[in-house]
């Protein structure tokens, strides 16, 4: 298999790239790290006229930590960068946790996290961990940046809500307010396969006192789906005791909209989702004793 | 050298509009005229005569396709001959000198990590590049690594086997150096 023709850009400059965008009004397509459009451009799915490699353009493939702890992610940091990365285990746990789950380990030396958010794939992992932790995306157009939050980012499977002309240059991640706590598990077949249910959970703990909780699930929708006020409203201001994380887990699992499939059944899946919240919160609350 | 899917084109070559690439592939410098829509694969295969890298499922799971780029292995099917141009790709002609296999070569036929040996290119390039970033890595490291490098023969065990032996031997023989 092979893709159809297309013209190919390889820009050395943001600003080179919007132009090439711009000219070519909607008829153009961004390649990151290809493993989702390379697959695509050969099964015919994408056939753009013009592909416009952003490999080249420097500046792109840092991730740092801000004064305050806020995340970067620039577009061409690969999902290896975040899965070996020294700096963000204890400021985001939940990214952190994730990146060893996404695909397989030599899609994850090209494939790129923001490129991931952009793809919008119900079963993406990436983009249930910004959605639980509140990230945005930074896109920059003819007119300049501007950061759009990924609830508004996303608008449905395999659409993000960028122009034409834009590039999404960047995601960030905000920082705890107290104490970063999170985790990420999935349930998948095999490795490299998608997940037949994955649970996001964020939280930002004040001592033993959940601030603010953030929840995502992937796989069990047909978006990535927001629960968000479904773990804050059983968490927020109160500990994590049994009866809590019972409550939260019911409150998540409420929110699934599974389908059965070859993966399972409906009824399983959200089984997974309620076992996997509780599971997560449980960790931490065990790991909070500890540390007391 | 000109490289194209010419088979489908009602005139071969007619009007293509190509690019000029330099490569280094197993540290040799080599300039190729592609057309954009070249997968890095084929180029290997077809253009470049590299048959030792192979082709499987074509949709970027099974690993077989694996090369290095710059150091880091990549599934060459899902990787544009274009955007080669400038760096350092190492197939698996690349392991051995003309007098000597490499380790990890002696570690697949030492230890039978193979039967119908469509994997083992990928999977001896997936190697080459865990034992430079981990020369002594565990059992379950070595699992984790292929873990994107499938097998439908060995059941993986010698596979595995093959790995851990040529790791040692490649201390050891650092060790001999130093
Ligand atoms: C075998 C296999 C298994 C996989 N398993 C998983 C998995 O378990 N979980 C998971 O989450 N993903 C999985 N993926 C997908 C993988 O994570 C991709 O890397 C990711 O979805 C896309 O990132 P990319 O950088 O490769 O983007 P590309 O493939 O280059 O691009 C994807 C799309 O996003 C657009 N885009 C990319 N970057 C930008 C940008 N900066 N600005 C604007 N638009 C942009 C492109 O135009 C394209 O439409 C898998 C892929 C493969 C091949
Ligand atoms: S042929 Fe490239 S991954 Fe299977
Ligand atoms: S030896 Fe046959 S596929 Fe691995």
């Amino acid at each position: 298999m092979y893709p159809s023709r297309f013209a190919y850009e390889a820009p050395t400059s943001l600003a080179e790239a919007i132009a090439i965008l711009d000219r070519n009004g909607g008829e153009a397509k961004i390649l990151a790290g290809g493993q989702s459009l390379v697959p695509m451009l050969k099964l015919r799915f994408a056939a753009p006229g013009t592909l416009v490699d952003i490999n080249n353009i420097p500046g792109l493939s840092d991730h740092w930590l801000d004064k305050d702890g806020t995340l970067h992610i620039g577009a061409l940091v690969r999902h290896e960068d975040l899965e070996f990365s020294t700096i963000i285990a204890d400021s985001h746990p939940t990214i952190a946790a994730a990146a060893e789950l996404v695909a397989d380990p030599i899609v994850r030396t090209r494939g790129t996290f923001v490129g991931s958010v952009c793809h919008a794939d119900p079963q993406g992992d990436w983009a249930a961990t910004m959605v639980a932790s509140g990230g945005q995306i930074i896109a920059q157009g003819p007119n300049g940046r501007r950061a759009i939050d990924v609830r508004e980012f996303v608008l449905g499977p395999f659409t993000n809500a960028l122009a034409y002309n834009e590039i999404a240059v960047e995601a960030v991640i905000p920082a705890a307010t107290g104490t970063a706590k999170g985790g990420y598990l999935k349930l998948e077949r095999r490795v490299g396969d998608f997940a037949t249910a994955s649970v996001a959970v964020n939280l930002d703990m004040h001592g033993d006192t959940v601030h603010r909780a953030g929840c995502a699930l992937a796989g069990v929708g047909g978006r990535t789906i927001d629960a968000n006020d479904a773990i804050n409203g059983a968490l927020k201001g109160k500990a994590l005791t049994p009866e809590n994380v019972e409550a939260a887990a019911d409150a998540v699992a409420a929110m699934a909209e599974p389908r059965s499939d070859h993966r399972g059944s409906a009824d399983y899946k959200r089984h997974i989702v309620k076992t996997f919240v509780s599971r997560i919160l449980t960790n931490i609350a065990n790991s909070e004793q500890k540390a007391a | 050298m000109t490289s194209l899917y010419n088979e489908v084109a009602a005139d071969p070559g007619a009007d293509v509009p190509t690019r000029r690439v330099s490569i280094s592939v197993n540290g040799e410098k080599r300039t190729v005229d592609v057309e954009p829509r070249l997968l890095l694969a084929h180029l290997l295969r077809q253009g470049l005569g590299l048959t030792g890298t192979h082709t499987g499922c074509d949709t970027t799971n099974c690993g077989a396709c694996t090369v290095l780029f710059d150091g880091r292995p990549i599934k060459s099917c899902t990787m544009l001959a274009v955007q080669a141009d400038g760096h350092e790709v190492e197939t698996v002609e690349g392991l051995a000198s003309a007098s000597e296999l490499h380790p990890i070569q002696e570690g697949f036929k030492e230890c039978h990590g193979l039967q119908c040996g469509y994997c083992t290119p990928g999977m001896m390039m997936a190697t080459k590049a865990l034992l430079e970033k981990n020369p002594d890595p565990t059992e379950d490291e070595v699992r984790w690594a292929l873990s994107g490098n499938l097998c439908r023969c060995t059941g993986y065990q010698n596979i595995v086997k093959s790995v851990l032996w040529a790791a040692e031997k490649m201390r050891g023989d650092e060790g001999e150096e130093a």
